[in-house]
């Protein structure tokens, strides 16, 4: 396995957020994390990466238990996080954000660099100097990918990409998430919208408060009508 | 007309070390959003080492040698600063880390005293640039036009680093958003380390190239760091063109200034931030800030107001307290009336604070001011006693009123930065004003009339005051103006969408704890029988804050008992070393680290888990920190 995650459990302060999650994505898998707002699939991925203080329970990535590491270094291990608010740095130009990303070359890892990165992205290779506050929500979400992928990520986790995208940027980006599954990028991303999900996924997992309730493949959960209505709005 | 331009370049080569001192400060907050008020302190140390290394090496490479490795030194100190103590902080409140770099810069100002010793030590001329030039009969020391072209060098060197090297634009990415910088992989401990040298390097720096200028001495951190404030709040904290274009205009201000009002100069330097503030509050170059994080009110214990058994225990302390002069003697009850004012001086403030959300760090103006009112209405004016005490504190609220009103426009450390500055600008004005003050000797015989004069009639008198103005002060705690401001004070922008005015709700505080602040001077002028400036000095607005911190800056009340354990340590202290900011920083810095609730805070804490552990089945989170919930 990829990664594996097994009783993750995490609070806001006083509030318990996750409840023994348990997530396992094979080797240049996509993964699907399907649940409505606010039904913890943001804290999972925040909890995976370390970004959240207060939880517990494991997280096996390649073979190696990271969840006592500090965040910078998970990601400097090869697993990739790209935020639901983006997170670009919008006084950095689109170079100087990608810089910011850049990791050394990792064994085993797909490899990427700038050019490959607007190939994959043509649209960031004609706004090279342009600051990241100057850009549309769509290129912004491109350019965060792009930032991740500048790491090498052998597994990248992406939160939500098609959240408030146009129709035509969403299949872009589902254009963009299959070329990074060719290149053997693992990925788990989250999402509301099925119908996206179902472009790139192998796998899904549906998440409800806080709790894992269904875990699959694609046509599994096609065959499974109640689950999908009772805990995905459509 | 060259008398002008000379005055001018003075200026300029002043603004030189003021530019390094504050871009330094500008780069830390950027990346850490840490207000380092250390940095006065570093670069006063800049200055020590660098006297020592160039009276000790001689020749042109000994003294711009001795320059560049005092200022390598102190940034080796700043690094082990950042390693053993600020790593430890990061996710303190705001608050905490103000305080522990001033707990620091109280242990710099014992510590170069015992060092290098109490009397101002005159530097070497730097080879090369002994002379002067003529500029039509008036003389441009040489020196300062080499300060003048520095600063421009520096700046230009500081833009290449950020721009155009990798550690430049994670600096940059790190400013704007460093946990993302951390979610890409880049290990933010040594980029803060990094952040912290560098900018500790610039204020060492400044300091060191100012020995051919001036005198070095014990003192030169706090002048310099009053000047940094007020340069980065009029340039805009984070912004290094912003730091280079305020100091050069805060220096020409005070190199012109002198020519208009030489006795009270800082007073233009003042007005200028005044504008700058009113119309653009995050400087001329800054950004506008996300409201500051918040400060107090880490736990969900919810405040309330005393309950009956506890108000009679209140009753039977305040009972036993008043029956002190029945038992002790004239030394004793001396002591306990300087206790009970300060306790009235730190509940001033922890009104500010806690309920306010407003840590100032100038707080002693406001006392100064009422004992300097009592002074000049008993002196002066010669009224009687009451009417002094009643009219004092009204000095004191005056001055709120004013300064207040500037510094709610601001929150967090923009506040903190500029109410140190005021109280340091009526300092001064205090120390320089000396017709009407008395400057540094101050007002004598400011004596309590007969009735008030007895050690105990004085200290009922005290001890009477000081019970009003908590339980007023609680009232006010548990009023609907009370919860306006404690709704402004967790989210200005909820308690505004429900029509609250929060500025004008935080200047009316500000206006009651500089009043109940400037009673405590008015009693305090009259225990002394004596109002001197170091009334308003810096220190005694540390004490105050260390008083609340001790005390339990979550709390109600916590103040009053730590201004009695507080003072009590103090006056035992004071008899006992000579190194007393030395132990009070090391205090501060103790609390900040390893003590954070106070006292008052960790009892209720212990009293609380007490309660759900006797009526069980609830979760012990429930007293945990509060994280923000993205």
């Amino acid at each position: 396995m990829k990664l594996t995650v097994k009783d993750l459990n995490s609070f806001y302060g006083p509030a318990h957020i996750l409840f023994d999650i348990a997530l396992e994505v094979g080797e240049g898998e996509v993964v699907a994390l399907l649940g409505r707002n606010g039904a913890g699939k943001s804290t999972t991925f925040r909890s995976i990466v370390g970004l959240v203080e207060n939880r517990s329970g494991r997280v096996m990535f390649e073979g190696r238990d990271v969840s006592e590491l500090p965040t910078h270094a998970i990601v400097r291990g090869g697993l990739g996080y790209v935020p639901e608010e983006r997170r670009i740095f919008t006084d950095l130009t689109v170079e100087e954000n990608l810089e910011v990303g850049r990791q050394p070359k990792r064994a085993g890892a797909p490899q990427w660099d700038r050019d490959k990165l607007f190939k994959l992205f043509p649209n960031l290779g004609e706004m090279r100097g342009r600051p990241g506050g100057r850009m549309s929500g769509g290129e912004q979400q491109m350019l965060t990918i792009a930032r991740t992928l500048m790491g090498n990520p052998s597994l990248v986790l992406l939160d939500e990409p098609s959240e408030g995208l146009s129709p035509k940027i969403v299949e872009q980006m589902v254009d963009a998430i299959l070329a990074m599954k060719k290149e053997g990028v693992s990925i788990v991303v989250s999402e509301q919208n099925l119908h996206f999900a179902r472009l790139i996924s192998d796998r899904a997992y549906i998440i409800e408060r806080g709790r894992i309730c269904f875990g699959g493949t694609m046509a599994e959960l096609d065959a499974r009508p109640d689950v999908r209505d009772a805990h995905l709005s459509l | 007309m060259a008398f002008y331009v000379v005055q001018f370049l003075t200026g300029l080569a002043s603004a030189a070390s003021l530019f390094l001192v504050a871009s330094g400060l500008s780069i830390i907050f950027g990346v850490t959003r840490i207000v380092n008020f250390a940095h006065g302190a570093f670069y006063m140390l800049g200055a020590y080492v660098a006297f020592t290394l160039t009276d000790r090496f001689s020749g042109a490479f000994g003294f711009w040698g001795g320059i560049v490795i005092a200022a390598l030194v102190v940034a080796a100190i700043g690094v082990l600063v950042e390693m053993v103590l600020l790593r430890r902080i990061y996710h303190s409140p705001e608050l905490f880390q103000l305080l522990a770099t001033f707990g620091l810069t109280l242990m710099v100002e014992d510590l170069v005293v015992l060092i290098w010793g109490p009397d101002d030590l005159v530097g070497r001329r730097a080879p090369g640039f002994k002379g002067a030039i003529d500029f039509f009969g008036q003389n441009i020391p040489s020196y300062d036009l080499f300060l003048i072209a520095l600063g421009p060098v520096v700046l230009g060197v500081l833009w290449l680093l950020f721009q155009r090297t990798r550690w430049g634009v994670l600096v940059r990415a790190a400013t704007q958003d460093r946990d993302m910088v951390a979610a890409l992989g880049v290990n933010q401990k040594w980029l803060f380390t990094s952040v912290f040298a560098l900018g500790v390097f610039l204020a060492a720096l400044g300091g060191a190239l100012q020995i051919p200028r001036d005198a070095v001495n014990h003192a030169m951190d706090l002048r310099v760091i009053v000047e940094v404030f007020v340069v980065v709040v009029i340039g805009g904290l984070g912004s290094i063109i912003g730091a280079f274009v305020a100091a050069v205009l805060v220096s020409e201000l005070n190199a012109f200034g002198i020519l208009i009002f030489p006795k009270i100069s800082i007073i233009l330097v003042f007005l200028v931030m005044a504008v700058v503030l009113i119309v653009r509050p995050w400087g001329l170059f800054g950004k506008p800030e996300a409201p500051a994080r918040r400060t107090p009110g880490l736990t969900v214990n919810p405040w309330r107001p005393l309950t009956t058994n506890e108000r009679l225990a209140a009753i039977a302390v305040l009972v036993v307290a008043a029956a002190l002069p029945f038992v002790a003697g004239n030394y004793v009850l001396t002591v306990g009336s300087e206790i009970a004012i300060f306790v009235i001086f730190a509940v001033s403030l922890h009104f500010l604070m806690s309920v306010g959300g407003l840590a100032s760090f100038g707080h002693a103006a406001y006392f100064g001011l009422g004992a300097y009112g009592v002074a000049l209405l008993a002196k002066m004016a010669g009224l009687p006693m009451i009417a002094c005490l009643l009219l004092g504190p009204l000095l004191g609220l005056l001055g709120a009123a004013v300064f207040g009103f500037f510094a709610v426009q601001l929150s967090g450390v923009y506040f903190a930065m500029l109410t140190l500055a005021f109280a340091q600008i009526v300092w001064s004005i205090a120390f320089q004003w000396v017709s009407v003050t008395g400057g540094d000797n101050g007002i004598l015989g400011v004596w309590p009339e007969k009735w008030a004069a007895s050690p105990s009639h004085f200290y009922w008198l005290s001890l009477g005051i000081a019970a009003l103005a908590v339980v007023v002060l609680r009232i006010i705690v548990f009023s609907p103006f009370g919860f306006a401001l404690r709704a402004t004070r967790d989210s200005p922008l909820r308690s505004e969408a429900i029509g609250i005015n929060g500025k004008r709700i935080q200047w009316t505080a500000f206006v009651i704890a500089g009043t109940v602040a400037g009673l405590a001077g008015a009693l305090f002028a009259y225990l002394k029988g004596s109002v001197f400036p170091d009334n308003m000095g810096i220190s005694l607005s540390v004490d105050a804050l260390v008083m609340v911190l001790l005390g339990g800056v979550e709390t109600v009340s916590g103040a009053v008992v730590g201004a009695i354990v507080y003072k009590a340590l103090n006056i035992w202290l004071v008899s006992q070393t000579d190194l007393s900011k030395l132990v009070l920083g090391g205090f501060v810095v103790l609390i900040v680290v390893a003590f954070p609730k106070g006292i008052v805070g960790t009892l209720e804490a212990f009293m609380h888990r007490r309660r759900k552990s006797s009526s069980s089945a609830s979760s012990p989170l429930l007293t945990s920190r509060i994280e923000s919930a993205e």
